[in-house]
């Protein structure tokens, strides 16, 4: 049995979600650098180019990478063994989010309710995903998600006999219905089974892996790659203006799912790809 | 084709835009996105007058992140223009010359665009550090309790955005990433 104090909780939390804000994770910045070098489009270059300044300027600077700080999404992987004392454990996540979003002078992006929308001024709740594993350790995934992109994410409950091109189909249409919206070049989260639900956990999930990195199954890995390829061919470019750096990843996850169905989900992100984990 | 422009838009610099010419825009904007719109249609349904006189303007969609000290404002680039569709053609029939966003805009605003000699600039999304180096000053001039989405006065140098529909209604996305399309 391991005790974690909850404040370590909070303090952690609190710097996440500053440091995931002004800095993008290495996996990131090098799928941005090899896109530099091989985008066609001047105009896609140029504003690769801005991007890549925007993000020396955000890291030295200490200025947020986008304006939309986004809703924080938490992932804890809490090993069994863990005891958490001094609180609760969903309060010191909070309040992590809300020192953070307010030491670190990021936007309050959140409405307390989704129809009368009024803001709570310190970008709390965030959204947690709890997972209890063996061992005794706590895992923290934080992954501020902005809404350009996720406004334009999509589930599809596919047919069994609709297959791996209706699979392909789902997302490259999710990805072209995206198009400028989105701030490409994105990167693209598939969730394939599971249920409702479970495939759009999968989606947002896969955002969080590595970019570069694939899936350890190989079908998976080579459906990856094709709708990279097939992403970067529609013309979408940087910013939407043309070029062929539409996507800089797409990672899938898979998990078993019922004989009537074939959910997919798509979650899509754009170039300001946020996620950073840390172990206590 | 590069040019540098003044804002407040003149109709001429306005209607002499073309799609896919880079723009570095100086002088004053204004900030709304989605709840300042909703409330300056509110104004305009009850005969109120808007914050500010829109002819001539330049209205960029944007809510930054908070200015840290000694600064004029916080990142702040912008945001998808299509959630301010439904109030736009008002605002343009109105005598607004500019829209600064990202993404498509739909038939209705493409019309409003042509009929009043507009224009739609894109500023590049998720730039927002680097964009708000061209940001020189900044002052809330309405709906203060808004917070982030309250309408700024902006004093801009060389802020750079790209013409993407221009005053004939030529959409750049539509045309840009056609040419670049390389599907079966
Ligand atoms: S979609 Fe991403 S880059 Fe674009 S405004 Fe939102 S958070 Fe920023």
């Amino acid at each position: 049995m391991k005790t974690v104090r909850i404040e370590k909780v909070t303090d952690t939390v609190r710097e996440m979600c500053m440091e995931v804000n002004y800095q993008l994770s290495s996996d990131m910045c090098k799928v941005f650098e090899n896109a530099r070098s091989t985008e066609v489009s001047p105009l896609g270059r140029q504003i690769l180019d801005q991007l890549a300044q925007n993000l020396e300027i955000a890291s030295k600077d200490r200025i947020p990478i986008c304006q939309d700080t986004g809703m924080a999404v938490v992932f804890l992987e809490i090993g069994q063994d863990v005891h958490f004392e001094g609180g609760s454990l969903e309060d010191a996540v909070n309040e992590g989010v809300r020192m953070g979003y307010v030491d670190g002078y990021l936007r309050k992006s959140v409405v307390r309710d989704p129809l009368i929308r009024e803001n709570t001024g310190d970008n709390t709740p965030a959204v947690i995903h709890y997972r209890i594993v063996p061992g005794d350790k706590v895992k923290i995934t934080v992954a501020p998600k902005g809404f350009g992109s996720e406004n334009m994410s999509r589930v599809f409950m596919l047919k069994p006999a609709d297959g791996m091109e209706g699979v392909k189909n789902a997302v490259l249409t999710a990805v072209k219905d995206a198009g400028p919206n989105a701030c490409p070049p994105m990167v693209v989260g598939v969730g394939i089974g599971g249920t409702f639900e479970k495939c759009a956990l999968m989606a947002k999930q896969a955002l969080t892996r590595p970019a570069g990195s694939h899936s350890a199954v190989p079908y998976v890995k080579e459906m990856e790659e094709e709708l990279l390829e097939r992403i970067n061919r529609t013309g979408i470019g940087p910013g939407g203006l043309g070029g062929s750096t539409t996507a800089l990843a797409v990672n899938i996850n898979t998990y078993p799912t019922h004989i009537a169905g074939l959910p997919v989900a798509v979650n899509i992100c754009c170039h300001v790809n946020r996620h950073t984990v840390r172990e206590l | 084709m590069d040019r540098k422009i003044s804002v407040p838009l003149s109709a001429e610099d306005a209607a002499s835009l073309r799609a896919g010419d880079y723009v570095y825009l100086t002088g004053t904007i204004y900030t709304a996105r989605d709840a300042a719109h909703k409330r300056m249609q509110e104004a305009l349904d009850a005969g109120h007058s808007l914050p500010f006189d829109v002819r001539g303007n330049v209205i960029y969609y944007m809510g930054p992140s908070p200015a840290r000290e000694g600064r004029p404002i916080g990142s702040a680039g912008p945001t998808t223009a299509s959630r301010m569709d439904k109030y736009t053609p008002a605002l343009l029939d109105l005598g607004l010359l500019g829209m600064v966003g990202k993404g498509r805009r739909s038939p209705a605003v493409r019309e409003a665009v042509i009929r009043n000699h507009a224009v739609y600039f894109a500023a590049v999304g998720g730039a927002g550090a680097l964009l708000s180096k061209s940001i020189k000053a900044a002052e809330v001039i309405a709906y203060e309790d808004l917070g982030t989405e309250a309408i700024r006065k902006l004093w801009v140098e060389d802020f750079p955005v790209i013409v993407c529909m221009d005053a004939q209604g030529t959409d750049l996305y539509e045309t840009a990433a056609e040419s670049f399309r390389r599907e079966e």
